[in-house]
């Protein structure tokens, strides 16, 4: 019993480690005093009214969007074929590509973005949203690798060959057959990558030239102590907009499980 | 039957160095149940899976009504595969799944619709439309499979083991079931088996493989009665083995049993006679009390094996240094031996095979 109020206690702090900086960012975002300290001076909605005053953050949160859908999609993509050629074809040197295409995910990304930059810089080409996207597809493609990987798996290759057998081409099979069961794979890999995209901080620091993405707006706005709590109150909004994304994945995700009948191995929630 | 569906013309098949198929010269006839038994790795699943264009042969030819196949992808032979999953597709219906390849079929929805409820009721699975897939027990899910291949007439059905999955008494049941179906429909069925027992009791012609090649092509009987190989006669059934050695031309002295004379469709591999004389259990008979027969040979129980409707003993002969398996029908007020019993055997030697000695 000692041991167990020992693991229970541990817990507690364990989460409350973990989410109390979260449960901070509401807090200060509807705090009516501009210095970020205890005691709260009362509820005020000004630094939400702020944030749809400010058109740099505009900007930055566009840019951030359009930086995230695209490396979301092109990410997918690239780890769609990746997945398939790993689980269905043999070929020579197969495992060695493989591990290679999966080290971004343990390189250091500050020494990614200076040999991109150095690279760009080298090519002549100037920096703007699209360098930051090619930066962002290189870290997100081996999350989207690993993801599908697990999709394409669990995909029975005699199923695709029944469906060949009666008649249809391998583009018709890809649409009927392959693609509905790996699609909860396919929307969990987009939001991975969205959401990878979207707070990633040091590619786009480096790479991102004169169009600022949402990170790198907010580092520039820790400057100004008194723009503090409009950064709290954009984070709240943050917080909320990833929960909901992700609550929707999931909820997808079982639903395709539930549809095809197969076991549920992990998930997010 | 009319004619060969499917020739099949010096099957070669490598994978890499490997000699998959050696060889392979067959014809199967128009409508027949042909089974292409083997232990794993024989090449029958290959075989199989070439007919039905999912792997290319090195040489050779494969026709289907005289058209070469070579080249023609799977998706537009005249052939339909049941695979040994059976590869029911998890996010569809159960009606789903067997219109699956009408898609493209010149028919009206309500034509479609009809086919479909036509398959279900030819594989007892009427009102299981709206199911899903994935709920489905085994046995049903074979139906599935069956219905969603034979929904498309094709000119041959292409069976991979369909039967391995399943448990003993749904395999029983699934085996007549699958004769049954074949007749009534009349397509030429190709069945891949392990399970020699399966073939006999199903097909109308078997082809035994071993290590690439086809060992012996016939009908269950002839192919029961009259092995071409010891190796054929140890795969079918059971089948024990006495050294034999040369008499005269056509007469064998066999340890255990004692002279005959052999006609030659009893030596599939020709003579002189001296090597191994086949001989199956049930060809032995026990005698009891008060029997006697023309032939007969002296032995002692070694081993017993008791079936309920049957006991198998294996007896040594006198003369002879291995048990012979013999078997005999249970019935009321014959004893059942035991380990050590001598008994009586009578023999009758057109049950006997005579094969080459190495």
């Amino acid at each position: 019993m000692k041991g167990g109020r020992f693991l229970r206690s541990y817990a507690i702090v364990y989460l409350a480690f973990l989410y109390a900086p979260i449960v901070l960012l509401p807090l200060f975002a509807f705090n009516a005093g501009s210095v970020i300290s205890f005691p709260l001076q009362g509820f005020t909605t000004e630094w939400f009214v702020a944030l749809t005053q400010t058109p740099a953050l505009h900007i930055a949160t566009l840019n951030s969007v359009i930086i995230a859908c695209t490396t979301a999609i092109l990410s997918t993509s690239l780890g769609m074929c990746a997945a398939r050629a790993g689980t269905r074809y043999v070929f020579p040197g197969k495992s060695g590509i493989l591990g290679f295409v999966m080290l971004p995910l343990v390189l250091p990304e500050i020494i990614v973005a200076i040999a991109l930059l150095v690279i760009l810089l080298q090519l002549g080409l100037s920096l703007s949203l699209w360098t930051v996207v090619l930066g962002h597809v290189l870290i997100c493609t081996p999350f989207a690798i690993a993801i599908l990987n697990g999709a394409f798996a669990g995909l029975d290759k005699s199923l695709e060959e029944a469906a060949i057998d009666l008649g249809e081409t391998r583009l018709s099979t890809f649409r009927r057959v392959t693609w509905p069961l790996v699609t909860p794979g396919v929307i969990a890999s987009l939001l991975i990558c969205f959401t990878i995209s979207l707070d990633e901080f040091i590619i786009a620091f480096f790479l991102s030239g004169n169009d600022p993405t949402l990170p790198v707006y907010l580092w520039s706005q820790l400057r100004f102590p008194g723009r503090l709590p409009v950064v709290f109150a954009l984070g709240t909004l943050l917080v909320g907009l990833s929960l909901a994304l992700l609550i929707t994945a999931e909820t997808m995700r079982r639903r395709g499980l539930r549809r095809s009948g197969r076991q549920d191995s992990g998930g997010f929630l | 039957m009319t004619g060969p569906i499917i020739t099949l013309s010096n099957v070669q098949k490598y994978y890499g160095d490997f000699h998959a198929l050696r060889g392979i010269n067959a014809e199967i006839e128009a409508g027949a149940f042909f089974s292409l038994l083997g232990p794993s790795g024989c090449g029958k699943t290959t075989l199989l899976r070439a007919i039905a264009g999912f792997e290319d042969i090195s040489s050779g030819q494969i026709a289907l009504q005289g058209r070469d196949m070579a080249g023609v992808p799977p998706n537009k032979r005249p052939t339909n595969l049941v695979f040994q999953n059976y590869a029911i597709f998890p996010h569809l219906s159960v009606a789903e799944n067997i219109g699956f390849g009408l898609r493209k079929a010149p028919l009206s929805a309500q034509d479609k619709s009809r086919a479909v409820t036509d398959a279900l009721a030819l594989v007892g699975l009427e009102g299981y439309g709206a199911r899903a897939a994935h709920a489905l027990s085994g046995g049903q899910r074979q139906r599935v499979a069956l219905a969603r291949a034979l929904i498309l007439k094709p000119k041959v059905l292409l069976l991979d083991e369909p039967l391995s999955a399943l448990d003993k008494k749904m395999r029983e049941q699934m085996q007549s079931e699958l004769r049954r179906l074949q007749r009534q429909v009349g397509i030429t069925f190709i069945l891949v088996t392990h399970d020699q027992e399966e073939a006999l009791i199903m097909s109308d012609r078997i082809a035994v493989m071993f290590e690439g090649q086809i060992a012996q092509l016939s009908d269950p009987q002839t192919l029961y009665r009259r092995p071409a190989s010891r190796k054929v006669g140890a795969f079918i059934g059971m089948m024990s083995f006495l050294p034999a050695s040369a008499i005269s031309d056509d007469t064998v002295e066999i340890a255990g049993l004692g002279r005959a004379a052999l006609a030659p469709d009893q030596c599939p591999e020709g003579r002189p006679l001296t090597g191994l004389v086949g001989v199956r259990p049930e060809s032995l008979s026990i005698l009891y009390p008060g029997q006697a027969a023309d032939r007969q040979a002296r032995g002692t129980v070694a081993e017993r094996a008791y079936y309920g409707d049957m006991t198998y003993y294996d007896v040594l002969l006198e003369g002879a240094d291995a048990p012979v398996s013999v078997s005999t029908r249970n019935m009321p007020g014959r004893a059942v031996f035991e380990r050590g019993d001598a008994v009586d055997l009578a023999w009758d030697p057109a049950a006997l095979v005579y094969f080459a000695a190495s």
